[in-house]
């Protein structure tokens, strides 16, 4: 019963990373691209905490949180890209 | 470039570097035992330095954290090579290691490697070479 439950949740988060796919090819700005790589990432934490119950594994649970880490820093990244035109300041109170 | 205020970034960060640095610490002790070791661990140490570099500049992260990454980087490589030099005085080969079991008041039984002291020294490399390449690219006009 569980097993069933999985795939179908797992089918549902394929499908909306598809369509988060449509929105980083086809977004019309810079942010909506960043936002839908962002909430790809969260899918990816999703399918991974799916995949670690299918193989009976808990040695996934470090890279859920790992992605978590990595999304949320290269998410900060852009946004400071896309606001200041720089990623690294080398002095902000001059 | 105009005046901005980061405050909600720079308030998230104080909660989440914390966070960041004990997951690194956690990732690298654990390695022995679960995926993880000092590679990870240590890219993990840089992202959370990355996290301050991003959220305030290079000079006020090098008054927060006076390190010189190169430095870093040597104590790495001299770790790592000490610990595989190490075993040459006990008339075993190159790079041999040995862990003992010590008991101790509050922590118990543990068991003590020095194939930790090498990864220590992959840490300090990693943690070294990506500040150290991550700062030059920052400073750069």
């Amino acid at each position: 019963m569980l097993d069933i439950v999985i795939r179908i949740a797992l089918l549902c988060c394929s499908l909306a990373m598809l369509g988060l796919i449509y929105r980083v090819i086809k977004g019309p700005a810079i942010p909506d691209r960043v936002i839908a790589l962002d909430a790809v990432g969260v899918n990816l934490v999703a399918i991974t905490a799916l995949i670690s119950i299918v193989l009976h594994s808990s040695a996934f649970l470090e890279i859920i949180l790992l992605i978590g880490i990595l999304a949320f820093i290269g998410t900060i990244a852009f946004a400071k890209y896309l606001e200041k035109g720089v990623i690294i300041e080398r002095d902000s109170h001059r | 470039m105009k005046k901005t205020n980061n405050i909600i970034l720079e308030t998230a960060l104080k909660a989440l570097l914390f966070f960041i640095v004990l997951y690194s610490v956690y990732i690298f002790t654990a390695g022995h035992y679960y995926p993880g070791g000092g590679f990870i661990g240590g890219l993990m140490t840089s992202g959370a330095i990355v996290l301050l570099l991003i959220t305030y500049d290079i000079k006020t992260v090098q008054r927060i954290l006076p390190i010189n990454y190169r430095i870093i980087t040597a104590i790495g490589l001299l770790f790592a090579i000490g610990t595989s030099a190490g075993s040459l005085f006990f008339n075993v080969p190159f790079l041999t290691h040995a862990f003992t079991h010590v008991e101790l008041p509050v922590l118990g039984d543990l068991s003590l490697h020095t194939a930790t002291l090498f990864d220590l020294g992959v840490y300090f490399v990693v943690v070294g070479v990506t500040m150290t390449i991550i700062q030059t690219i920052g400073e750069d006009e």
